[in-house]
Order: structure tokens, then sequence, then C-alpha cells
């Protein structure tokens, strides 16, 4: 389960506060497909990197299978988010020096895994997104779809509790935007994983279980 | 951990080509010219061949004769009469030798003229140099003192006329006089700068004559001490015969200034200009040249350490992407230091490659003969070291300031 107590964040600078989430309250339990929606800059990126524990809050607490992350230093958090979460970005993140296979191995080098345990869960998550003959290509060689799948295959590689998306379909025409819904959609059936996804697109978020909504910076709608 | 990053290492290497072409390009080429610049420093520094005494010699190359009030100056090597009336009588020395400069002369072989290196020695010259010996003995003192015409030969020279059978008895015919061959040495190496010559006579044997009222001129001597403690004790007694010498003209007023060196102090006499001077300290020049060997080494240091922060910063997202999905600071400094030691990994071998392939190319050619260059493991282990703590801190410092990043900037690839 992620919950957010009274979260709230301000980014300060020598000239200006901004203020970019306000009292936030929302509980997500585990096995939920949710979608946060909003207009451009309310602050759907930065409530997300909250609960991946990439950004810290100002105010309130977030809490994560129960665990408070507030007091968290950053190796325990790391470690915390190479067991427990793994993202899927809107501009993918792929690393573009490396082959489809070592990207998609990134989360489990952090782990104490053998070399071949990593490639068994490599292959694994690639066949799962359907990209095993693309193992030995470079991200520049795939279409944006296939890009957004190895991302996708990347973030469940750990098998983590919760997938947080951000705009994973954003830059995506149709047709592949609604190959990477429906293996979210496969992922949160099967594997009963929690996933977080901010999407502009109604379609999308209305194949979702529930839409939590953000208007500068505030939670209008739960 | 490691072997993965030194994996992802080397697969990162081989995709950015040009950064990494430019890296290992600055890199080695350092690396071979520091190698190739002290393999020829240290050889005349530490000549080997029949100089491997080297170490406990000082040498006596030149000298200044004034005349009173500094009105006349005679600078060059010094002459015979100085050397046997004053310096060959010094106590503290071991052994002395004196022996004449290197002198180029013809030799006809009906037609055909070979010009061979010939030197004029006393019969301590082959107690103080350790010569090889193929054939044959070394003219001893009798020689000398009864001028005898006998030779000592090198190998080259003794192939060039005699073939492959002995040439022992046989005669060699230089600048009018008859030879008689009495030993055959191994050929020596250009740059062992007391011993090389192609033929060696006895000095009495000279045609002429006034040689042995010189003061200046023609002539060198080597000191073999009994240990190198006894320096100071031979620079303090040359430095005491200065002071009293036995000129041909005792109303001369006539002064002789210098010193007896080691090889480095002769660099360092020659760098500074310092030919009246006693003594001349190496330190200056040891500092000098290490600075510049610094400087030397500094230079793509630092284009690589900006070259690394350059390319580090193309990869904040990386950074991002990886501190995302667990990596902490550790892994990060410890991947990119990795790669940076991998960069110099490879370097130094292409370095040390190069270095020893200009070298063998050196010894191959004609350019110093009978020499043979070798890479000194010493200078390479020290510039590859410090190539590798400037690219360890070239790569350290900037993975470390982008670990610390925090992750969101880091996944907008270090925009905020």
């Amino acid at each position: 389960m992620i919950q957010l107590e009274q979260v709230g964040k301000v980014y300060r600078t020598e000239k200006i506060e901004t203020l970019a989430l306000a009292d936030v309250n929302i509980s997500i339990p585990q096995g939920a497909f949710v979608s946060i929606m909003g207009p451009s800059g309310c602050g759907k990126s930065t409530l997300l990197n909250m609960m991946g524990l990439l950004d810290q809050p100002s105010d309130g607490e977030v809490r994560i299978s129960g665990q408070n992350m507030s007091h968290m230093g950053d190796g325990d958090l790391a470690r915390f988010r190479n067991q427990h979460i793994g993202f899927v970005f809107q501009s993918f993140h792929l690393i573009p020096d490396l082959k489809v296979i070592d990207n998609v191995e990134i989360p489990l080098l952090y782990r104490s895994l053998t070399h071949k345990e990593r490639t068994r869960l490599a292959h694994a998550a690639l066949d799962r997104v359907g990209l095993s003959s693309r193992v030995d290509h470079f991200p520049s060689q795939l279409s944006g779809g296939q890009q957004q799948r190895v991302a996708i295959a990347r973030a469940i590689v750990g098998e983590p509790s919760y997938i947080l998306a951000d705009e994973p379909t954003g830059n995506l025409d149709s047709q592949m935007g609604d190959q990477v819904m429906g293996i979210l959609e496969g992922l949160n059936e099967e594997r009963q994983a929690t996933i977080v996804m901010v999407t502009h697109d109604e379609e999308m978020a209305k194949r979702s279980h529930r839409i939590i909504r953000l208007f500068d910076g505030r939670q209008v709608d739960a | 951990m490691i072997l993965n990053a030194i994996k992802i290492a080397l697969k990162v290497l081989a995709r950015r080509k040009f950064f990494t072409f430019i890296s290992l390009f600055g890199t080695s080429f350092t690396l071979i010219v520091l190698v190739v610049v002290a393999a020829l420093l240290d050889i005349f520094i530490r000549p080997g061949g029949p100089e491997r005494n080297m170490p406990r010699m000082l040498g006596l190359y030149q000298c200044v004769m004034k005349s009173e009030g500094g009105n006349s100056t005679w600078s060059g090597s010094p002459g015979y009469r100085f050397l046997s009336r004053h310096v060959k009588t010094m106590q503290s020395p071991e052994k002395i030798t004196i022996f004449s400069s290197h002198n180029t002369v013809s030799i006809y072989e009906g037609t055909d003229k070979y010009n061979i290196g010939l030197r004029h020695t006393d019969a301590t010259y082959w107690e103080v140099l350790d010569f090889r010996f193929i054939e044959g003995v070394p003219f001893d003192a009798h020689h000398e003192q009864q001028a005898s015409q006998v030779a000592v030969i090198n190998q080259q020279t003794k192939e060039r006329f005699f073939g492959s059978g002995s040439a022992l008895g046989e005669t060699i015919e230089i600048d009018g006089q008859t030879f008689e061959v009495i030993g055959v040495v191994e050929n020596v190496p250009a740059t062992n700068r007391s011993a090389y010559a192609d033929v060696w006579v006895p000095i009495p044997t000279k045609k002429n004559r006034d040689y042995l009222d010189a003061m200046m001129g023609g002539f060198n001597a080597l000191l073999l001490a009994r240990s190198r403690s006894d320096f100071p004790a031979i620079k303090r007694e040359y430095a005491a015969v200065l002071q009293q010498i036995d000129w041909p003209d005792p109303h001369g007023d006539f002064e002789m200034l210098g010193g007896v060196d080691t090889p480095l102090e002769v660099m360092a006499r020659k760098f500074f200009n310092e030919t009246e001077e006693g003594e001349v300290s190496t330190g200056v020049l040891t500092a000098v040249m290490s600075l510049a060997a610094l400087i030397f080494m500094l230079l793509p240091s630092m284009n690589l350490t900006n070259i690394n922060l350059s390319r580090i910063m193309e990869r904040a997202s990386e950074i991002g992407i990886r501190k995302s999905f667990g990596a902490n600071s550790r892994h990060l400094v410890l991947q990119f230091v990795i790669e940076n030691l991998v960069l110099t990994a490879i370097a130094g071998l292409i370095g040390f490659l190069g270095a020893y392939v200009i070298l063998w190319s050196i010894t191959q050619s004609d350019l110093f003969a009978y020499a043979t260059f070798s890479p000194n493991f010493r200078v390479f282990a020290a510039g590859l070291l410090l190539i590798l703590v400037f690219g360890t801190m070239s790569g350290v410092y900037p993975a470390w300031k982008m670990a610390r990043m925090h992750p969101v900037y880091a996944l907008k690839g270090g925009q905020s």
C-alpha cells in the first residue's frame, strides 16, 4: 500500500518559492491500478516522484508497505527502490550505449545475483513484453513502442510490488499506446502489481481502477 | 559488481569510439614519449656495457684554463700533461685512466675506404672499464712504456678486415702506422662516452708528440672510486690539485677550473653552462626534468579530466536511470572509476607497446651504433601510476559530483 499523508512540496530558490503540492492525502491499496490526471504543471510528476522515493516531501509523510520513508537515508531509499519499485518514463530513458538485454538487467545489477540469473530474468521480462527477438539490439534500432516495451521489461524484471509510470503512452501513437496499456493491465491482473500511472489521456485513464485529479498542486478528486 | 562494471565499461568505450580514441591517444602518447625519453636519458646516465661500473666513477671531460685576470680563456677537454702529471697522481681514487677523445680516422683496404673510431689509451683503461674480450688480451703497462704498435679492435672491425677467423697476430694499418692485433672485444655502444671506439691503441704510439706538453685538449680521464662514498674526498683532492699546478710557463699566471663529475653532473654542467665551477648541483636539473615530466603528464591528464567531466555530464540521464533503479552513490562512483581504470589500462598497454616499437626502431637504426634501447619498467610504471592517479581523480570527482545529484534532476539530463 502507498499512503501519502498531508504531503506538500515547495521548491525554493533564492528569489522565489514554488508550491508544487499541498495537503495531498492518498491511499493506494496493493494491487490497485490508479491514474493521476491534471493539467501540465499541476504536480502530477512531482507526486509520482514522491511515491517512487525519487523526491522528498517538504511536508507530510510517505508510507509504502507500512514503512515511513521520511527518515530513510539515501542508501536505504536506493535499496527500497531496487527491491520494490519499477519505473516507466515518458521518454523511455533507456541507456543508448547498452543493448536491450543490458538495459533490462540494470535493476538486477544492484542485487546479489549471478550473471546467469540476471540474463535469465531479463530474457523472461523481454519475453513478457514480446521483445525476445530484440535482445541484442541497441535502443536506437527500435521503434518508440518497442523502446517503451523495453522500459516496461526493465521496470518489471525485478518483480517489484509497485510500478510507477509517468505518461507511458505520451510519446506513442494510439496503436502502440494501446499495446503498452495492455501490458500494464496484464501485469496488474496477473501479478497483482500496484500500478500508478500519470497520464493526460482520459481514455487511457478510464482503463484504470481509479483516477486521482490534481489542480495547482492540490488534489481535487479522489 | 566489479566484473559487470568492467563489462559495461568495455561496452561504453566500444560504443563511444571518438571519445575512446581521443582518451587512448592522449594517454598512450604521453606514456610513449615519457618512456622513450627516459630510456634515452637512462642509457646516458647508466650506460651499461664496458661502462657498467660508471656508478663508481667520476669523469673529467672538460676544464677551463684562464690567464690571470681572465683575459684569455680556453675551454674544452683537458690535455695529457695536466692529466698525467696532476690527475693520474691523485691518491683518493682506486684507479685512474687517461684516454683520448674519440677520433674518426680513415682506413683503406684496396680502393675501399672505411671510417673507424680510434682511441689512444693507457693500460689502466682496461682495468677501469669492463670490456668483454672475445679473443686475446688488452695491452698492458709494458706495451705502454715501450710504445708498442699493438691494438685492440672491436668485433665489427675484426669481421670487416679479417673475416670470421682469428684476428690475433694480424696487422691493421691506421694513418700510416701498422698495429698488431692482440685483442678483440665485443662492440661497444655509442652511448658509452668513454669506451666507444672501433680500435684502441697505446697513447705513446701517437705520431705527433705535442700532446706531451699540452695542458688542454684531446684527452679525458676516468677516476674509479672504491665506493660512491669516496666521491666527496676525490672531488676535494681534485680541487686541491687545481691549486697546485706545475705550469710549463711559470710566469704565465694561469689557473685551471672545473670539476670531476658523475654522468648526471656532466649533464647539469652542460645544461646550466657551469664550466668553471668545481662542483655542480644536480638537484636543480633533477627538479627541472621532473617538473617538465610532470607538466607533460599534467596536460593530457587535465585534458582527460575535461573530457571526463563533459562526458559524464552527457550521462546525467544514465545516472538518474541507475539511481531510479537502485544504484547508490558508491555503485556509481565505482562504475565510473572502473571505466577510467579500464581506459587507462588499455592506454598503458598501447603506450608500452608503442614505446617498445620506437625503442626497437632506434636500436635497429644506426643513430647510436651498437646501442640497445629498451623500455625502463620503473619509468613506465611510474608514468602509468601517475596517469592512473590523474585518470582516477578525473573520473572520481565528476562521478562523485554526479552521484550526489538529485535523481529527478539527473533524469532530466542534469537540468532543473
